[in-house]
């Protein structure tokens, strides 16, 4: 992968040299005479020592030693190179921080006590045990486990019953003492992690190592961003999302753990895309609301818009996280539901690609099976991340939402079918992409325009022109109209923090290409009365 | 003229009443049939006896008010594990992805950051870790000892009570586990009924985690929490919560269900609402919906559990008995609570964890130490029965037997 990066940095540290030089020669001139020659070389070397001294201070270079952690901050916010445009701007952050972060990625204090927690004597025991268990043929001096109060007594019973009852299941299989119904590790079969990174893999469409042991599985993504947002902040702490966001995400950061969001308002006229500038406000906004910033928290593809995120964005996010201290959740679920022409770009991918250049601690991954691989009722979220500190806390806190091992099982099995799962995937994708041109198409003969989306299985449509104020009343009476009259239920952008009023989510997932005229012809039925009052 | 004064409804915390927001779920469908495809080739897959639940319903049911089916099925074998006793409305079932889940759950909406909750002493050592970590919520002792057989007593709620206020904690409950863990007895009724009066006078919840229900010896000798609201016509119910779960009767903690059960309606809708954080998948509640509906198994595989429990009990009772060691008496669960403190040269905390130690190093033994388990007497351990053969319990016993008569040969040499 080329990295344009690079050569654009070494121009404009040329630049600065030819700066300096620019200066040192006319005073040779002004001193050449008397003592001169001794005067006309330490003058302008001291000078140009001063002068790079100045430049380092306001901006430093390449060759610099990374400042110190805690001088950073302060000297950073302070001396921002003038906006130019995003592009710019993300090879002045690289010159601010050359290599590594400006701090290691701290987590928040409750990870820190649930990772570092000693175990007591009643844990110990049992992972003793577990360590070095009695068997009577080739362990008689193991360690015999009464400290575990499970019960196997009856298990045949039970066993009898699956096997009448359930035809050849895979439950059937293993329902044997230390099979499904034992207790295991909560954060799921090591078995089902190596299968679900390779299918990440998959999804991704490229050749990306996935580490099983950086795995964690949940219950669904929902869990997953919570154990992060436990794990990465404290209460009273923020994580920035860009707006619009999906509506749970609200529920799922906030609701028990005392984190706030702080939304980053993107704008139509940006195509809904992220901007630094954006993020620099949200930023300092929270700080002046007294919130501490632990992290960014974005979806990608995103919901409700459904772009992508490009590389220079993805670049621009990490420095940002580099330079603020701070952590990245990204948000894949919808990886495997991209469509049309644009790339896809993992933030694994940037991790594994960059090195050491980026703070891999701070970076973490949620994907999930509920959305590409239409399981949701299988639901299985996981959170990958690079963080050791972050995945043992995690581990612990998986125990709230495990995944149950019969459904595990079922989906080790359907995941290995590797050829089943890549024709799948790419079905799946034409079927999107096909919905999404009709469906947005239909929108288009009625006057309403779409973002351009390529990813996700909905459009996000801009409806301002059929609502009566232009407000956030005005969107919601819309809204009502839609599911009461049109019986269309469509998201409000208001619901999405959305800073634009008039914009909705459309979700063509549930249809069928038939359908889609019949959507549309309701919805028509509405906008006509919408104009009449108008 | 008497002012009748309005009795103030039990409280929930801040986390249960703030705002949830509605539920905007998008999943596709569009390429369901290549699914169903692959589905039908594979037998791996499992298929459901009852063709009406099909795999699509299925597979696209994430509903957290769990299937209809499974809450009927979970709510018919709670009653048949009481007996009949008592009755079970499935729309007071609230399902977890395992107990674990539900007792954190609960927490979160009975109490805020930095209330307590009440729990008699000794207790299970996970409920350090479920009930606090996430939730900022205390644990205050209800301090019992052997002189009553560990049974709770007024003398030592109100002590409880009053330490929680004299420190200016608020309490937000009591929560009992009956039948109990660690101690493997039964809860009897006049003292559950003394229980819900002390929590209807402090107007706080009262928790019963009955999750060893299915695993008493006899099906008389439990008495629920239930059976004692349903003979008082169901006064003050809206405070007391049951917990249940599938790990210990039947045997399937790999399977992770778990279930809230209430009284109170605001709780029930709050717990559901929150269960998105913990959900069963609805192919494991299926699989359970059928197992659990099928009556005869079910009266079958009750009887049969607790048969073969009680066996247990009675043969590691004996053998220790035979090795000259003390239980309490026990009448569920899956362990026992035996008495060791005769052995401890002083009766304190770290005589009974070196004790422990030479048990599991020397021995090769693992069991519990009362002090995990917040006894308040040194010595008590918990030896669990279920989780082995015969033939290894007889081992474990023979092992114990033998450090007993190694231990009297020291002393008396001594």
């Amino acid at each position: 992968m080329k990295k344009t990066r690079n050569s654009t940095t070494t121009t404009t540290g040329g630049g600065r040299a030819t700066t300096a030089m620019r200066v040192i020669v006319p005073l040779q001139g002004i001193v050449q005479g008397r003592g001169g020659l001794f005067l006309g070389s330490v003058i302008p070397c001291a000078l140009f020592y001063f002068l790079q001294l100045y430049l380092k201070g306001r901006g430093g270079s390449k060759s610099d030693e990374p400042p110190a952690p805690t001088e950073t901050e302060s000297s950073l916010s302070e001396t921002h190179l003038p906006e130019v445009s995003t592009l710019q701007r993300v090879h002045s952050r690289l010159l601010l921080s050359p290599r590594g972060s400006s701090g290691p990625a701290q987590v928040s204090s409750r990870a820190n006590a649930i990772a570092k927690q000693a175990d007591g004597p009643y844990f110990l025991g049992l992972k003793q045990a577990a360590d070095d268990p009695y068997d009577e043929m080739n362990n008689p001096d193991g360690v015999i486990q009464l400290g575990l109060a499970e019960n196997r007594l009856s298990l045949d019973v039970v066993q009898e019953w699956l096997a009448d009852n359930t035809r050849e299941s895979i439950i059937c299989q293993d329902l044997s003492i230390s099979g499904i119904a034992a207790y295991q590790s909560f954060d799921g079969l090591l078995e089902l992690k190596v299968v679900v990174a390779g299918f990440m893999s998959q999804v991704i469409e490229k050749p990306m190592f996935f580490n099983p042991a950086q795995i964690v599985l949940t219950a669904g993504a929902t869990p997953a961003i919570e154990i992060l947002s436990f794990c990465l902040a404290d209460p009273g702490n923020a994580f920035l999302a860009p707006s619009p966001y999906y509506p749970d995400l609200d529920r799922d950061v906030k609701s028990r753990t005392g984190v706030e969001i702080v939304p980053v308002p993107c704008r139509s006229s940006d195509n809904f895309s992220l901007s630094t500038t954006a993020l620099d406000r949200a930023f300092n906004q929270a700080k002046k609301r007294g919130l501490k910033v632990r992290g960014i928290i974005i979806s990608n593809p995103s919901t409700p818009v459904g772009i992508l995120y490009n590389r220079e964005m993805l670049y621009s996010l990490l420095d940002f996280a580099n330079e603020k201290n701070i952590h990245i959740i990204s948000n894949e679920v919808f990886a495997g539901s991209t469509h049309g022409s644009e790339e896809f770009v993992s933030m694994a991918e940037i991790i594994n690609t960059e090195g050491e250049d980026f703070d891999r601690n701070r970076v973490h991954i949620v994907y999930g099976l509920s959305k590409d691989v239409s399981l949701p009722g299988f639901g299985i979220g996981v959170i990958y991340t690079f963080n050791k500190n972050v995945l043992s806390a995690a581990k612990e806190l998986s125990r709230f939402s495990p995944v149950s091992a019969p459904t595990q099982h079922l989906l080790i099995s359907m995941l290995s079918h590797t050829k089943f799962i890549q024709r799948f995937i790419k079905i799946n994708r034409e079927r999107v992409r096909r919905m999404y041109i009709l469906f947005v198409g239909g929108l288009k003969q009625l006057g309403i325009e779409c973002t351009k989306s390529y990813g996700g299985f909905y459009c996000w449509a801009n409806m301002s022109s059929l609502i009566r104020s232009y407000s956030e009343k005005g969107e919601l009476e819309l809204w009502e109209n839609l599911l009461n009259v049109a019986k269309v239920n469509a998201t409000p952008g208001s619901s999405c923090h959305c800073v634009e009023p008039g914009w909705f989510q459309l979700c063509f997932s549930t249809l069928r290409e038939k359908d889609i005229p019949v959507v549309i012809e309701r919805i028509r039925r509405i906008s006509e009365t919408c104009i009449s009052r108008s | 003229m008497a002012i009748e004064i309005e009795k103030p409804s039990v409280g929930l915390s801040k986390v249960a009443v703030s705002e949830t927001h509605g539920e905007f779920h998008h999943i596709l469908q569009v390429s369901f049939d290549l699914l169903e495809e692959y589905l039908e080739k594979h037998s791996e897959a499992t298929k459901w006896e009852n063709k009406s639940c099909g795999f699509r319903k299925n597979a696209l049911f994430q509903d957290y008010h769990g299937l209809q089916s499974f809450r009927k099925a979970m709510a018919s074998f709670m009653e048949q594990i009481r007996g009949g006793r008592a009755k079970f409305n499935p729309e007071r079932v609230v399902l977890t992805a395992g107990a674990t889940a539900a007792n954190e759950l609960l927490t979160f909406i009975l109490a805020d950051p930095g209330d307590a909750l009440l729990i008699p002493t000794p207790y299970y050592p996970g409920f350090d870790r479920d009930l606090r970590w996430r939730t900022g919520v205390k644990i205050l002792p209800i301090k019992c000892d052997s002189s009553n057989k560990f049974e709770i007593t007024p003398e030592a709620l109100e002590a409880a009570y009053n330490e929680a206020e004299s420190m200016n904690i608020k309490v937000r409950g009591v929560l009992i586990t009956n039948p109990s863990n660690p101690l493997g007895s039964t809860v009897k009724r006049s003292l559950l009924e003394e229980i819900l009066e002390f929590a209807t006078r402090k107007n706080i919840h009262l928790i019963s985690d009955e999750i060893y229900s299915g695993s008493a010896f006899s099906c008389t000798e439990f008495v629920s929490i239930s059976e004692v609201l349903e003979a008082r016509g169901y006064k003050d119910a809206e405070r007391v919560h049951v917990f249940y779960s599938l790990s210990k009767d039947l045997g399937l903690p790999g399977f992770r269900v778990g279930t809230i059960y209430s009284y109170n309606d605001k709780v029930v809708t709050t717990a559901r609402r929150m269960s998105s954080f913990t959900l069963i998948s609805s192919q494991t509640q299926q699989l359970l919906a059928s197992m659990l509906s099928d009556k005869e198994f079910t009266q079958n595989y009750i009887k049969i559990n607790r048969e073969r429990l009680r066996k247990r009990y009675e043969i590691i009772i004996d053998g220790l008995k035979k090795a000259g060691i003390k239980c309490l008496k026990g009448n569920a669960g899956l362990f026992c609570w035996m008495n060791l403190s005769p052995l401890l040269e002083k009766p304190t905390k770290e005589h009974e964890l070196d004790l422990w130690k030479s048990i599991l190093h020397e021995v090769k033994l693992n069991i519990s130490p009362g002090s995990s388990c917040h006894c308040s007497e040194p010595g008590w351990f918990r030896v669990c029965f279920a989780n082995m053969s015969e033939q290894t319990l007889e081992f474990a016993l023979r092992r114990i037997n033998d450090f007993m008569e190694r231990r009297k040969c020291m002393r008396s040499t001594t």
